[in-house]
């Protein structure tokens, strides 16, 4: 196979140590490539939609997982297989780029592959197969820009967005209070947005989980949250109008950078080290003092003695705290983070209106909530539940309620969800390919074809009988030709999508059916796998 | 400790699962070999949710065994060195104990824990009733219903059961010395199920004293708990003031009058220099002579700075050398070294003194103050004894009793008590006991079942019948007729305001007011909302796919 010879008859070595390769080509590598693919993609099918079932996942190291969120499933799944790998990243992808949809991403791909693979089966060439496909993805995108909606709202009128979130988490395990839950992260991503410029950084929303209580005890917090306690535990627990000192200096005597030796061969020297000392400690805790500060907040650990005088001198003080968390109480107090005591001045300090210790359940765990802060642009999210597994699945829940809120103020456009949008795509597709020459045509419709697999799926997952319902819907959209009509996962007797306020975000949606074309294109052009067959 | 009890064969035979794989391979038309790694596996639909029913379910029957007054004690041995055992009746540490494999048993452990970590009991309670709701929700399954139909009746079950509850609890934060017996009363039902049974009032009391004492407070660090063996579980006793296990200086003052206390978190050993990089070079003997006497000199510096607080008795949490001790006991002062960290807080919350780690202001530093300080004897052991103390806040509790294990039972029962009536004191709504919380929870869910249209009432009616599994548990555990007498609970309880509930001493149905057995609502609800949680959470599950375990390097 991979031997050639010269014009002397001598072979050349292309590849080295053939025999322990195993080698696929052409259509063959085509074929076992889309079966991989496919076989990620059906893994994930039944966890689509507000019906969807979870997995439960058991790690490496005996940790369990249960979630129905696609990209943490595929992320944990210890995926061998190089194509399976690819649908690892699709979903990652869309979880980066858009943070929802990932599971309706990588079934799209799997329904796009098991299509190519009829195309194939007749005779067409992959090629030409990912061209079409091309084409049919510009067509469904336009078509999407075409039926998506404006959507009005403002920071006080927030009804449109909180429904859209819903529409997010009721296929989570969560949606138990989907309501209220919506209305948090709606609340946290206002507080946080910047809506002039249409942009919101999501890092300022932390998310802060602590196992107890039920889920209703979720709360959003207008301040920052600290998984810490005061280094004394005789501090006041409560400081109203703090005045924060943020530090990065340990209250430690200094240690310079470069190697050193202070070497002690007197008695005198032995006591002006010692004198030098306490007053160093005096100083340090002196200059938070001077400066005003009622709390102070360290990034690294107190010495005992600083740790008394700190207390003897009524200054409260946390230590151990992490660098994020710092970063976050300088941005939401509007302080300043200060690396050196010589620094500290009274300008750099942040102000919080309430700073208060509050503990939990019967062991010795106690938080602090940082509150009213100067600049109010840091939020926290902190979610009570019955268990580990249960806190985790619901910060994955509110990540992507995060997510579809924010990419809702970057762009106002919605589309219906339940399917509406695909099964709309689906007709406007079927209906652009006729106007295409050429073999193309072939990949087109089937593109279209597989676009329908995601509104199937929805009903299968839903206990509906699929092609039945599929179907119906479709009539009824082009017969009405308003695509609003979904598939009615929950029974509620209608499949109007606006009347059961159903909504996906325009930009969430046109990434699935671009993110899974460019994959499943990706694939098909593959027609030669090469492994060591060792692995 | 390393307990090695493993459930076996949870999973499906391991052969029948290598046919299953063949099976799919060889109806793939195509040649993957495979998508995981070696050693992963993929457990699908029916088999998958069997694999979680069937965990859930051996998890639950393997406690069942220990609920209720008269259930039974499990010896755990560990696997480490020495093979210790414990003996224990308290869920939460029986399944914190087990190597399990199931993921689905594991989510089971997990809100065990969770119960034990937020209200302290009912650890057994929240695995039985979750292992009966998937027994129930398995026989749904095998009657074709969607486990999403049954999830949603088991949620609806769930709210209608809690508002039950809602409306029959009594609330006597009103009424202090009723509130103090209800609390007797809870404490005695928790009590009833452990060792302490025979002196369950005895330990009642002392419970309710203890948590009184902290005032609200849910921190149960302030109640030392110390556990001598020796003498019986009766001459336990509580002390109001604080008990420290330690010992007292050589020549110092046995016994002091109106002590005043510092209690210190600070170096006497060599006072190290903390500035870093310091080292001492020296070249001659006596240059090294004139830095130790330096040293010595900071020492009895330090100490004289102590001594200027005007103290007769110092505390502190690390070690006193030799010389300062003597140093204080010259000046004859009380020295206690090495007292632990939570110790010192405990000392700090009862004396009202601060803990002090520099000495440069005697003026400021609040002392603590106590009564008396001596030396008492327990058995054999010397103990250092505060009474008198001023902030009553914190207590020690001591425990006597024939050996290890019964003193680490009779803890961890105490301490289940104590944690019950500590959220009690928060929450003081409370409930009657002895399956009366479950007949009433199930009656009112029987009704919505019969109001409910479709198929979820079928699921609803399946949580009444999970509800009703436990005073079944309890009633077979004390080898009652479970059946007869849920039969005649059952229909005690259609009357209004129906007070009836198992009695298993006397071994028949009774008025669960008259007879005292309280427990406290925060608990029940606790057990309520998370088992649902927790067999929700499990139904849902379609797949279960398990990562090849990490590989350990051979460290021998």
């Amino acid at each position: 196979m991979a031997l050639a010879f010269d014009e002397f008859g001598r072979p050349f070595i292309i590849l080295r140590e053939q025999d322990q390769k195993t080698r696929l080509r052409g259509i063959d590598a085509q074929k076992a490539n889309i079966a991989a693919g496919k076989a990620v993609a059906r893994i994930l099918r039944s966890s689509l939609g507000p019906k969807g079932m979870d997995k439960m996942l058991q790690g490496p190291d005996g940790d369990v997982t249960i979630t129905n969120d696609g990209a943490t499933i595929l992320e944990q799944m210890d995926v061998d297989n190089q194509i399976a790998k690819l649908m690892v990243e699709l979903s990652r992808s869309q979880d980066y780029e858009i943070g929802d949809g990932t599971t309706g991403v990588v079934v799209m791909a799997g329904a796009l592959l098991e299509q190519a693979e009829r195309q194939l089966d007749r005779g067409i060439h992959p090629i030409r197969v990912a061209e079409g496909y091309e084409m049919a993805s510009r067509v469904a995108v336009e078509h999407l820009e075409r039926i998506s909606q404006k959507f009005e709202f403002d920071v006080d009128n927030f009804e449109p967005l909180v429904k859209t979130c819903m529409t997010t988490l009721s296929s989570k395990i969560v949606n138990r209070c989907k309501r209220s839950l919506a209305e948090i992260a709606v609340k946290a991503v206002l507080a946080v947005a910047d809506l002039e410029r249409r942009d919101v950084n999501l890092d300022l929303i932390k998310v802060e989980g602590k196992v107890g209580g039920n889920l209703e005890d979720t709360e959003l917090i207008y301040g920052i949250l600290v998984d810490k306690d005061m280094s004394h535990p005789q501090m006041p627990k409560q400081i109203e109008d703090a005045h924060i000192a943020i530090l990065t200096c340990p209250f430690e005597p200094p240690k310079p950078k470069t190697k050193h030796k202070v070497d002690i061969d007197t008695v005198e020297k032995f006591e002006t080290l010692r004198k030098q000392e306490q007053q160093y400690f005096d100083e340090m805790v002196q200059k938070c003092k001077d400066v005003g500060a009622t709390l102070v907040i360290c990034q690294w650990g107190f010495d005992d003695e600083a740790n008394h005088l700190l207390m003897h001198r009524n200054l409260p003080a946390v230590r151990w705290v992490g660098g994020v968390e710092l970063e976050l109480i300088a941005i939401a107090t509007g302080g300043r983070i200060v690396p050196r005591f010589q620094e500290l001045t009274t300008e750099k300090l942040g102000k919080a209106g309430m700073v208060r210790e509050k503990s939990f359940g019967t062991t010795k765990e106690r938080m602090l909530y940082i509150e009213h802060c100067a600049n109010s642009k840091a939020v926290t999210i902190f979610i009570r539940g019955g268990n580990k597994m249960m806190i985790e699945e619901t910060k994955r829940s509110i990540h992507d309620a995060l997510c579809v809120a924010r990419n809702l103020i970057r762009n106002k456009s919605i589309v219906y969800g339940g399917g509406a949008a695909e099964i709309a795509c689906s007709l406007a597709v079927d209906a652009a390919a006729d106007k295409y020459p050429g073999v193309e045509q072939y990949a087109i419709r089937a593109f279209a074809e597989a676009l329908d697999s995601v509104p199937m799926a929805l009903a299968e997952n839903s206990g509906l009988q699929p092609i039945e319902t599929l179907s119906a819907v479709k009539s009824q959209q082009l017969k009405e030709n308003i695509p609003f009509y979904g598939i009615d996962c929950n029974d509620v007797g209608t499949n109007d999508m606006r009347e059961q306020n159903v909504f996906e975000t325009l930009i969430g949606k046109q990434q699935q059916i671009l993110l899974a074309t460019q994959v499943v294109k990706m694939i098909l052009k593959i027609d030669d796998v090469i492994s060591n067959s060792e692995y | 400790m390393n307990y090695q009890q493993t459930i076996g064969d949870m999973k499906p035979g391991k052969r029948e699962r290598e046919e299953a794989e063949e099976g799919r391979k060889g109806s793939a038309e195509n040649t993957i070999d495979k998508i995981f790694k070696d050693d992963a596996s993929e457990e699908k639909g029916e088999r998958a949710r069997m694999a979680s029913f069937i965990g859930a379910m051996a998890i639950a029957d393997l406690v069942k065994s220990t609920l209720g007054p008269k259930g039974m004690d499990k010896i755990l041995q560990s696997t480490g060195r020495g093979h210790s055992v414990t003996v224990t009746n308290d869920g939460a540490t029986i399944l914190k104990s087990l190597h399990i494999d199931n993921p689905a048993a594991k989510v089971l452990v997990d809100i065990s824990k969770v119960q034990d970590d937020e209200v302290g009991d009912g650890t057994t309670s929240v695995v039985v009733l979750a292992g009966e709701l998937l027994r129930e929700a398995e026989k749904l399954v095998t009657s074709k219903i969607h486990p999403m139909t049954i999830i949603a009746g088991y949620r609806m079950a769930a709210e209608c059961a809690r508002d039950a509850l809602l409306k029959r609890v009594i609330d006597n934060k009103e009424n202090a010395e009723k509130f103090r017996s209800d609390l007797m009363k809870i404490a005695m039902t928790t009590l009833c199920s452990k060792i302490l049974s025979q002196d369950k009032e005895h330990f009642a009391e002392m419970a309710v004293d203890a948590v009184f004492r902290l005032k609200g407070s849910t921190n149960l660090e302030a109640i030392q708990i110390i556990k001598k063996p020796g003498g019986s579980l009766r001459d336990s006793f509580l002390d109001e003031g604080f008990i420290l296990d330690k010992k007292i200086g050589i020549g110092q003052p046995k016994r002091i009058e109106n002590a005043k206390i510092l209690v210190a978190n600070t170096a006497m050993d060599t006072d190290k220099v903390k500035i870093y990089g310091a080292r001492v070079r020296v070249d001659s003997m006596t240059k090294v002579a004139e830095i130790e006497g330096a040293e010595k000199e900071k020492m009895k510096d330090k100490v004289n700075k102590i001594l200027a607080h005007g103290i007769n008795c110092f505390v502190n949490r690390q070690l006193i050398y030799n010389f300062p001790e003597e140093l204080f006991a010259d000046a004859g002062v009380l020295a206690i070294e090495h007292a632990d960290f939570e110790g010192i807080e405990r000392l700090g919350l009862v004396t009202g003194g601060e803990i002090a780690s520099t000495f440069d202001n005697p003026e400021s530093v609040k002392l603590g103050h106590c009564k008396l300080i001596e030396e008492i004897m327990i058995g054999e052991d010397k103990l250092i004894h505060f009474s008198g103390v001023e902030m009553g806040q914190a207590c020690s509790i001591v425990l006597r009793g024939a050996s290890h294990h019964v003193l680490d039972e009779a803890e961890r029962s105490l301490h289940d008590a104590l944690c019950v009536l500590s959220q009690t004191v928060n929450d003081s709504r409370v409930l009657l006991g002895g399956g009366w919380p479950e007949m009433v929870m199930a009656k009112e869910v029987d009704e919505l079942a019969r109001k409910t249209a479709g198929k979820k009432s079928h699921a609803i009616e399946a949580f009444s019948r999970a509800l009703v599994a436990i005073p079944t548990t309890i009633a077979d555990n004390a080898g009652l007729d479970s059946a007869e007498l849920v039969a005649q609970l059952r229909a005690e309880h259609h009357n209004e305001g129906c007070n009836a509930g198992i009695d298993v001493i006397s071994g028949a149905v009774g008025d669960m007011e008259e007879r005292g057995i309280y427990e406290a609502f925060k608990v029940k609800q606790a057990v309520l909302l998370s088992a649902t949680e927790a067999a929700e959470m499990i139904l849902r599950v379609d797949e279960i796919i398990t990562c090849a375990p990490r590989r350990r390097e051979d460290r021998m």
